[in-house]
């Protein structure tokens, strides 16, 4: 309901100090770490694997025992050692070395992807949900058409118009990210909008773009960060499979997904580690943004799992 | 229900539009001229003077203006001439007609197999939940929903050669000719899609499962002293279908580009081998119209599944 634009008379002998009382950010942040971990361990478990893998990817020049671009025309091919604990590649390169390089493509690709994909999708959803008519219409069947592709295949188009590369991988993974998260957050929206106190901020004549960012957005940051979780994984495997097929990260650059691609065309006795040990890298990566996926949606609301599902 | 497919197919008029729009769009007005992006990429190998190129420009059509290029475009394929390959003009609808199959064999072999293992393990598991058989299965569906399918197809093919010396034969076998030598092909690109999609099978039957075992229905059905086997075929079964159903139609998606990577894995002559190929090669026709089919297949699929649901879920046509 409408109230009076009038200051609202202070109850007396009560005085509200809301900031005193609410701990600085570190600590809430902290707080929530500690919830999360109880709440669940194989989740924690993920989150590890990630750090793990950041730490690769910061440190990889001092991590790795050799130079990942560096061809050893000696060693081509060469099944693990101790002194290549991974073995070599086609062109005698260390493979360990390019394993940890590997990280840094992994991360960049999937989380900037994702970010600017969910993103638009966050900003769009609203904007469709909450204005409606004909905006809302028109959005919708633009969303259709983005969804009428199986998603590697509308990356595989982006990459064929805009060459491959790091950044196009990332332009063309997000934009396969973005019809999802306009669904999701436009379905959030639509039973947000029917809030009373959607009605009353629209009663004392906020503006749509005020409701919109304050009312609104807030309601649907969970439900979005737990669709942008589920969907690392997607585009960890997305990086992986454009650069398997040649068309994503280009070589000499190192990406898990590019290490993969004709390995097994041209051996005539197949290198089993070339095979073996990037998958493993990919794989793990996968799931651990699954498990992390899962347990963060059912620690920030377990009622989410059917609107998302 | 045919008021609900009425409107359902009026839905898909306008994306079917975009879709070639979407398509036509990117393959013209992006990079300037699809030509262009044959000339810049393949630079000192098949190089053309000016006239040449505008020449050959004239006779693909590609002087005209957008729209009446756009139109062309759809006259031809509704007429159902795909034109043909850049490169050795080859035309493309025969080689769609050889191919096809073949992909489309192995999605369909893909999808039973997934059906075949994840529906009795996920129901198993919703069953015996908490015992170790369920801690096992649910261990095993995360790792296979992470699993890349076409590193599972590396891995298969690896262990082929390492074990058997042998591998898949990679020249296109149709099954009515020879079924032995085609099904020797597309069996173990079937498995390396089918695993995966059989995860994500499987962790839906059993949490379907699982809602439902709860149901009064299931209470009633035990206490009025039905064998258990008929609760479980009669009762439970039957009604966690639907959201096994719905899955599998979701996954159709994720399917079709995973059966790209797998089919490369595999060196299959499949559709998306076609398609990877005409990519590298710039074959920008065989790419255009390619890309079309997998978007109008696409669609068809998902109206398919729509329908589905309408026809198992009475609810859903009166909306």
């Amino acid at each position: 309901m409408a109230t009076t634009s009038a200051p609202l008379a202070e109850p007396e002998g009560i005085t509200l100090d809301i900031e005193g009382q609410r701990p600085p950010f570190i600590r809430r942040f902290s707080d929530s770490v500690v919830r999360f971990a109880r709440s669940s361990p194989i989740g924690m478990v993920a989150v590890g694997v990630w750090v793990l893998m950041f730490i690769m990817a910061v440190f990889a020049p001092i991590l790795s025992p050799f130079d990942p671009l560096e061809a050893d025309y000696g060693a081509i091919r060469a099944a693990p050692t101790t002194e290549h604990i991974l073995g070599t590649d086609q062109l005698g390169r260390d493979l360990l070395s390019r394993i940890i390089y590997g990280a840094r493509i992994t991360l960049i690709v999937s989380i900037t992807a994702v970010f600017i994909g969910d993103l638009i999708g966050f900003v769009w959803g609203i904007a469709s949900g909450y204005l409606g008519k004909r905006f809302d219409l028109i959005s919708q069947r633009v969303v259709d058409v983005l969804m009428s592709f199986p998603g590697l295949i509308l990356a595989l188009l982006l990459l064929v118009v805009l060459g491959a590369g790091l950044v196009t991988v990332i332009v063309a993974i997000s934009v396969t990210r973005i019809p999802s998260a306009t669904r999701v957050t436009r379905s959030v929206v639509l039973s947000i909008k029917e809030m009373s106190y959607v009605e009353a901020a629209k009663m004392i004549g906020a503006s749509n773009i005020r409701i919109m960012v304050r009312h609104v957005a807030p309601q649907v940051v969970a439900p979005i960060l737990v669709v942008a979780t589920l969907h690392l994984g997607g585009a960890i495997f997305a990086e992986s499979a454009l650069s398997f097929l040649g068309m994503g990260i280009p070589p000499p650059a190192p990406s898990w997904g590019n290490m993969l691609g004709g390995v097994l065309a041209a051996a005539f006795r197949p290198p089993w580690w070339l095979v073996i040990f990037p998958g493993v890298a990919i794989t793990v990566a996968i799931m651990a943004a699954n498990l992390f996926g899962d347990a963060f949606r059912d620690f920030l609301d377990p009622k989410l799992r059917q609107r998302i599902d | 229900m045919s008021k609900y497919l009425f409107n359902r197919l009026l839905i898909a008029i306008p994306t079917i539009f975009g879709v070639t729009v979407l398509i036509f769009l990117a393959m013209r007005v992006i990079p300037g001229d699809p030509l262009q992006l044959i000339v810049s990429e393949s630079d000192g190998i098949y190089v053309l003077s000016e006239e040449e190129l505008q020449a050959l420009r004239a006779s693909l059509g590609l002087d005209r203006p957008y729209h009446l290029q756009y139109l062309d475009w759809i006259a031809q394929v509704i007429s159902g001439d795909m034109g043909s390959s850049f490169w050795n003009k080859e035309p493309i609808s025969g080689m769609i007609l050889r191919r096809g199959p073949i992909s489309a064999q192995i999605a369909i072999m893909a999808v039973l197999l997934s059906w075949l293992i994840g529906v009795p393990i996920g129901m198993l598991s919703a069953m015996w939940r908490n015992t170790m058989m369920d801690h096992l299965s649910r261990v095993g569906i995360t790792v296979f929903i992470a699993v890349p399918s076409y590193w599972l197809g590396l891995l298969i093919i690896l262990f082929t050669v390492l074990v058997f010396s042998w591998r898949p034969p990679i020249t296109i076998i149709q099954l009515w000719e020879d079924p032995l030598g085609n099904l020797s092909m597309t069996v173990l690109p079937a498995m390396a899609l089918g695993l995966g999609l059989s995860a994500g099978t499987a962790r839906m039957a059993r949490s379907a499962a699982l809602e439902v075992l709860f149901e009064d229905y299931i209470r009633t059905a035990r206490s009025k002293g039905l064998r258990e086997t008929l609760v479980v075929w009669r009762h439970v079964f039957k009604n966690a279908m639907l959201p096994v159903v719905t899955t599998t139609g979701l996954a159709l998606g994720g399917l079709l580009g995973g059966a790209v990577s797998v089919e490369t894995a595999f060196a299959v002559p499949g559709l998306g081998k076609l398609l990877v190929q005409g990519m590298t090669e710039r074959d920008w026709m065989m790419i255009q119209n390619l890309v079309l089919l997998y978007g109008l297949i696409y669609v068809m699929i998902n109206l398919l599944v729509d329908l589905s649901y309408a026809f198992l879920d009475p609810r859903i046509r009166y909306e």
